[in-house]
């Protein structure tokens, strides 16, 4: 087993764009769920417009990447609209109920073979983000540090997208600390309260939904521009639960917890895969018990027991304070 | 007491000299169970009115119903001279009517300070875009924490500025809710069952707070089911039973009014042969 492989393996997918695509969405889930108590269980619906606003804009209408990006903001606007109109004013499990089947139908349709003139069906899209890596000042080179290497292409995207998560996590960080953020907080805490005190309550869970839907189709966006494709089948629901899982292994509820959560969540997430596949490849596992094609399985059973471990031992993640959590247990 | 009630006459629907809260014909139901039915209510401005009867009368659903957390099926009220039927809760607040609640919702992740600070009305960085800007909103956070402080003074909570307020015990948090009410500068202020569960001596501190706020020239309406709690405060007392105003007058009058004592204790408490149909049979 070569440990350096390993763990250079981990470091790169920690600090990697699809990281960074999944902090962004993440950013976005705790903006719904950690601040305002919303309960969001289709952001990569959210995910899923953004990328397919850019992808579709440019390949098949002929548009400018950077109007494809408007075009997938607005289109997270008009699903945060659609999914909130009905559902905030009620209580909490029915916007989860619409979350979830939203993200689901808006899957289904994407790869429907009636929009595939549009979307490419379960083919999907590619070479959309040419005008991305055409701006790229990024000098022809490689890159890089230890066993991580980058192509100059690499490292642009690299640069825009954690230069990206910074940006809104800084913009976050100012409304969550401003009176617009105490009264998100006061919604999560008590909506009751809340409007008691003349605030409207459905106002601002419309406005939480928009941004956090916003800032998550960015996301998507990253995604897709990294790789140069969309897909339907990578914005199926468990992106979401992925989400949940980094945002409460960072610490929901806190500025950076996104960002904690995402590094770690794909550096736990590769370090397992590439443990398990040396692992095999060395004879530590015989064949008979882990096969190779078994591997993606077992990664993601065993961050599942890092969980529950998570869950019983720092329940409240790990930039999250412990006071502040057991304050429900009274 | 501030305001001379005794010209107004002790019966259910009395007109007052000036009313805050004009409620007319206001009916809930809840399947077939008529919650609520007020023909007319005035609450005198200025006075502290206290709404008892016995559980199940209609108090807080009425509550509810006049502080938009409820919708009528019937009826009209209007709250300081201007229409506000079927108003929602938060614009009624706004317009000066706040309430508090019987089992006390206090944010318990924030702190006292931020419960306090998030009540203060016409906060201009609660709006998304200022909010990206403090120094918009700056100076007024500087001046609603002055009034936040001295307010939690005023209540004995200042060594719990900081604190959670999940931490509070039960009365501190009753305190801090009457607090952070205050905070909106409401003209009225509905206090639902605010001595319920509190002990004896807080109950004292509670009632002194709610008599100073009436000498500040608020107008105080609680609800009670508790009598003796009331009689020594109010200056004027609504009974519901069964959703229906059944006396109002000042409180002397009130624990005397027969239609009283039988919503409280039951119509046969006096009647030796109604009871003897209660008896169960053998």
């Amino acid at each position: 087993m070569d440990w350096e492989v390993i763990l250079s393996d981990a470091v790169r997918s920690g600090i990697g764009p699809v990281a960074a695509a999944y902090a962004l969405a993440a950013i976005g889930l705790n903006i719904h769920f950690g601040y305002t108590g919303l309960l969001n269980f289709g952001q990569v619906a959210f995910m899923l417009v953004g990328a397919y606003g850019v992808a579709v804009s440019v390949s098949t209408f002929g548009l400018s990447l950077w109007v494809g990006v408007l075009i997938g903001l607005a289109c997270s606007v008009v699903l945060a609209l659609l999914l909130g109109l009905p559902t905030l004013r009620l209580r909490a499990e029915y916007l989860a109920i619409s979350t979830i089947a939203a993200g689901e139908i808006l899957r289904l349709f994407y790869r429907s073979s009636w929009a595939e003139p549009v979307t490419g069906g379960v083919f999907g899209l590619q070479q959309f983000a040419d005008e991305f890596y055409d701006i790229n000042p990024v000098p022809r080179d490689r890159y890089g540090f230890w066993l991580i290497k980058y192509s100059s292409q690499d490292l642009w995207a690299l640069l825009i997208a954690w230069g990206l998560v910074l940006l809104i996590t800084v913009l976050v960080a100012l409304l969550v600390h401003s009176p617009w953020g105490r009264v998100l907080r006061s919604i999560r805490e008590d909506e009751d309260a809340a409007r008691s005190l003349g605030k409207s309550v459905y106002s601002y869970k419309m406005q939480s939904l928009v941004l956090g839907g916003a800032i998550g189709s960015v996301g998507g966006m990253i995604l897709a521009i990294d790789t140069q494709s969309v897909n339907p089948d990578s914005y199926d629901p468990v992106v979401t639960f992925f989400l949940y899982t980094l945002l409460v292994l960072g610490g929901a509820g806190r500025v950076l917890g996104p960002i904690v959560g995402a590094i770690l969540f794909w550096m736990i997430l590769t370090f397992f895969d590439s443990a398990l596949r040396q692992a095999i490849g060395a004879g530590v596992i015989p064949q008979d018990v882990i096969s190779a094609p078994e591997v993606g399985a077992v990664r993601l059973a065993l961050v599942g027991l890092g969980l529950m471990l998570l869950m019983i031992f720092r329940p409240q993640g790990i930039l999250g304070s412990r006071r502040e959590m057991m304050l429900d247990v009274r | 007491m501030s305001v001379d009630l005794s010209a107004v006459a002790a019966e259910p629907g009395a007109a007052k000299p000036d009313p805050l809260l004009v409620v007319d014909g206001v009916s809930r139901s809840f399947g077939g169970l008529t919650a609520v039915h007020v023909e007319h209510l005035e609450i005198q401005r200025g006075t502290i009115t206290s709404l008892i009867g016995p559980n199940g009368a209609g108090k807080s659903t009425l509550f509810n119903v006049l502080s938009g957390f409820d919708k009528a099926d019937s009826g009209t009220w209007t709250f300081d001279g201007r229409p506000a039927t079927g108003r929602a809760a938060h614009r009624m607040a706004r317009r000066g009517l706040v309430r508090t609640f019987q089992l006390t919702k206090t944010l318990s992740k924030m702190t006292v300070l931020d419960n306090m600070k998030l009540a203060a009305t016409g906060q201009r960085g609660e709006q998304v875009l200022p909010a990206l800007l403090p120094p918009l909103w700056r100076r007024q956070e500087k001046e609603i924490t002055g009034r936040a402080d001295e307010l939690l003074e005023r209540f004995r909570l200042a060594h719990m500025r900081d604190e959670y307020a999940g931490t509070l015990s039960g009365g501190q948090r009753k305190l801090l809710e009457m607090a952070r009410a205050l905070m909106v500068r409401p003209t009225m202020i509905m206090l639902d069952e605010p001595m319920a569960g509190v002990n004896p001596a807080l109950t004292q501190s509670l009632l002194g707070h709610i008599t100073d706020l009436r000498d500040e020239g608020m107008t105080v309406c609680f609800v009670e089911h508790d009598m003796d709690v009331v009689m020594g405060i109010s200056d004027w007392v609504v009974c519901l039973a069964e959703g229906r105003i059944v006396a109002e007058g000042p409180p002397s009058s009130v624990a005397k009014n027969p239609a009283v004592i039988d919503a409280y204790l039951g119509k046969q408490h006096d009647d030796p042969e109604a009871r003897g149909d209660d008896e169960p049979a053998e």
